[in-house]
């Protein structure tokens, strides 16, 4: 990171601690959760799907049921109760789906402040639902047209803006990657979905999952997911990358699967980089697995073997929407029918009596066009 | 701090009192792979003193739109790491100017910290500045570069604490660089820039006391360099160079009139 962000990030890091021992900080960031993001989110068995393969149950965190659609609102709301304690008047975020852009325009509507979203251009064109409910939340989107004009660029371009304007800005990172604190921050922020999965099931099972399933981008719902059930080793969690057309093809964003270590936006992390060390391109269907790195402690988990990382191909994640939407009503995000999809492979190696639970971090509605284009091709619909 | 005279130390030693030195960057390959040697040589000839060469990175997250751009249009015509080495050992055929190598950090590890080291030392690079790796995360590359030679560069910024100049020198070997305005590179409006600057720089010269130092970020003509370097030993040019290329690139003449910006960047507009 440059030097620039050095002090900004030490007094990023305090900030953060000091509201960890804050009584006050962690009430109103609970309060806003129940109150306004509606949380918990609901354990929900997913009878006909489990019906469907015939082995294990099936649970859905619904994480979808989250106000603006998808888990991003946890850390949003987090990091600017943290930006206003700091004193920042100005927040800035980049956005790949759109879901962590419309998250941070909507908290900053909440508590009145100034809000950029940077957001590469051909994902505010896949994007444009999202685009229009951030502008509609009084956020500006600036559309960025460097490199491949989706995520990494836009990281790039609110990392520099950042450097600009670093003495009244805070940068809300959308997910686990980018230099520490963050990582650990945004984590922290999310891991009341774990936590929530592992008491809801309790109360209908009386016992803890045998699987956990998510999808990885940079990573945030799966980290939050997986993080309160690290230590016990009885539960099996799996991460799914976005294969794109195939992670032996060079439309991929199977970072794990095929990257190695590296540097990208302040994280030492597996990467997708050439020989020269240049940044590729990774390609999803999904606007928000596209990253072609990921956080640093998946590849961490990756390499201990605590979390199995496996790749879901563009294809086999439409399917999965389309399994979704008619077996159990909910139109998944293209990004959660990655870890939907996954359930092809794992579910004949299960059990009866064992437990699946997969996070359903968001819902479509942002994706329609996407899917809509999709299915109406026909070899897609074989 | 390097116990032996490099060649970047030299510049600051034999400078004359009153006198400024003039670094000059450039990314290797643009605008394209033949003409950077030619450059470096031009540059030198018309009053550089050092050379920053820019090693090219897809992500270039402290550069400017400029910079972005020389970096791309670099990777576009296929620059690699060696190419880098060969245009140094090309330059090093008949000239001592001092070379530093300036990049982002994930090329440098990918081609390995140490190999890479040895290899830019063994070409006769003097120095390296690794932007967007500081001290806390440069210890590998701190040992490498000096195990071979290589003076490390670290920055500074005007919201640098007194006390992480203070670090940031003691660190640093062959010169302190110091980024005059916070944000990324790129040629600025003089004003905007003067007027920030003296203090930061009055700042700087309180803490940092082992190593010259040359500041940056900004300075588009030789008033602005005059002005923002008074308090320092010289000077850093990159984007607006980069501009003046890409203003007269490939028309007839382009290298004549880019080296006349250079000159008038040294020395003034003639009279």
């Amino acid at each position: 990171m440059p030097e620039i962000l050095i002090p900004a990030l030490e007094e990023l890091e305090t900030a953060y601690e000091n509201s960890l021992n804050d009584p006050l900080f962690q009430k109103e960031y609970h309060d806003l959760l129940r109150e306004y993001v509606g949380r918990p989110t609901q354990l929900t068995f997913a009878d006909r799907l489990t019906k469907h393969y015939g082995r294990a149950k099936i649970y859905m965190k619904r994480e979808d049921l989250c106000h603006t659609g998808a888990h991003k609102i946890n850390n949003a709301i987090g990091q600017l109760l943290l930006a206003r304690k700091m004193g920042k008047t100005r927040i800035i975020a980049e956005t790949g789906a759109g879901q962590h852009g419309v998250a941070t325009a909507t908290a900053c509507a909440k508590f009145g402040f100034d809000c950029v979203i940077y957001m590469g251009a051909e994902d505010m064109e896949r994007q444009k639902l999202n685009v229009d409910r951030m502008r509609l939340l009084g956020a500006e989107v600036r559309s960025v047209e460097s490199g491949s004009k989706t995520l990494k660029d836009a990281t790039n371009e609110a990392i520099r803006d950042w450097v600009t304007n670093v003495e009244n800005t805070f940068y809300i990172i959308g997910s686990v990657v980018g230099p520490h604190p963050y990582p650990m921050m945004t984590r922290n922020f999310h891991r009341v979905i774990g936590e929530e999965t592992k008491e809801q099931l309790k109360k209908t099972e009386g016992r803890q999952p045998d699987f956990l399933v998510a999808c990885v981008g940079g990573g945030s719902n799966a980290i939050g997911f997986f993080y309160p059930f690290i230590e016990d080793e009885n539960v099996k969690m799996i991460g799914i990358e976005a294969s794109g057309l195939g992670a032996d093809t060079d439309q991929t964003a199977a970072t794990l699967t095929i990257g190695t270590p590296g540097v990208l936006h302040g994280s030492l992390s597996y990467l997708l980089h050439n020989s020269e060390g240049q940044i590729q391109l990774a390609h999803s269907i999904s606007a928000g697995l596209d990253y072609p790195g990921i956080g640093p402690e998946h590849s961490h988990l990756h390499d201990t073997k605590r979390v199995h990382y496996y790749g879901v191909t563009d294809k086999e994640a439409m399917d999965a929407v389309k399994l979704l939407s008619d077996k159990e009503g909910i139109i998944p995000a293209i990004e959660t029918a990655h870890a939907f999809a996954y359930l092809e492979t794992l579910m004949p190696l299960t059990q009866k009596d064992q437990i699946v639970v997969v996070n359903c971090s968001g819902r479509g509605d942002k994706d329609m066009k996407t899917i809509s284009d999709w299915f109406s091709k026909p070899e897609n619909n074989i | 701090m390097r116990t032996n005279t490099s060649r970047i130390r030299k510049v600051f030693e034999n400078k004359p009192d009153g006198e400024k030195i003039m670094s000059l960057f450039i990314t290797a390959g643009y605008p394209d792979l033949e003409s950077t040697v030619d450059l470096i040589l031009g540059f030198e000839a018309n009053g550089a003193e050092i050379i920053e060469l820019g090693m090219p990175f897809s992500d270039p997250l402290a550069d400017g739109p400029t910079i972005q751009y020389a970096s791309n249009t670099a990777i576009e015509n296929g620059i690699t790491m060696n190419a880098i080495f060969e245009m140094v050992n090309e330059v090093r055929k008949t000239s001592e100017i001092p070379l530093i190598l300036m990049g982002y950090i994930n090329p440098v590890m990918r081609y390995g910290i140490e190999k890479f080291c040895r290899k830019a030392a063994e070409c006769g690079v003097d120095g390296l500045i690794i932007p967007d790796a500081p001290i806390e995360e440069s210890t590998e590359l701190e040992k490498s570069a000096k195990a071979n030679n290589l003076d490390l560069i670290y920055l500074v910024a005007p919201n640098s604490s007194d006390e992480r100049m203070r670090i940031v020198d003691e660190h640093s070997s062959g010169f302190v660089y110091c980024v005059s305005v916070t944000g990324v590179t790129g040629a600025r409006q003089g004003d905007e820039v003067a007027k920030s600057v003296e203090r930061f720089i009055d700042r700087v010269n309180e803490n940092v006391t082992i190593n010259p130092k040359l500041v940056g970020f900004g300075i588009k003509n030789h008033d602005d360099a005059r002005i923002i370097s008074q308090k320092t030993d010289g000077f850093i040019v990159g984007s607006a160079l980069i501009d003046t290329i890409r203003t007269f690139y490939p028309n007839n003449g382009w290298k004549e009139n880019v080296f006349s910006f250079v000159k008038e960047l040294k020395f003034g507009k003639p009279e």
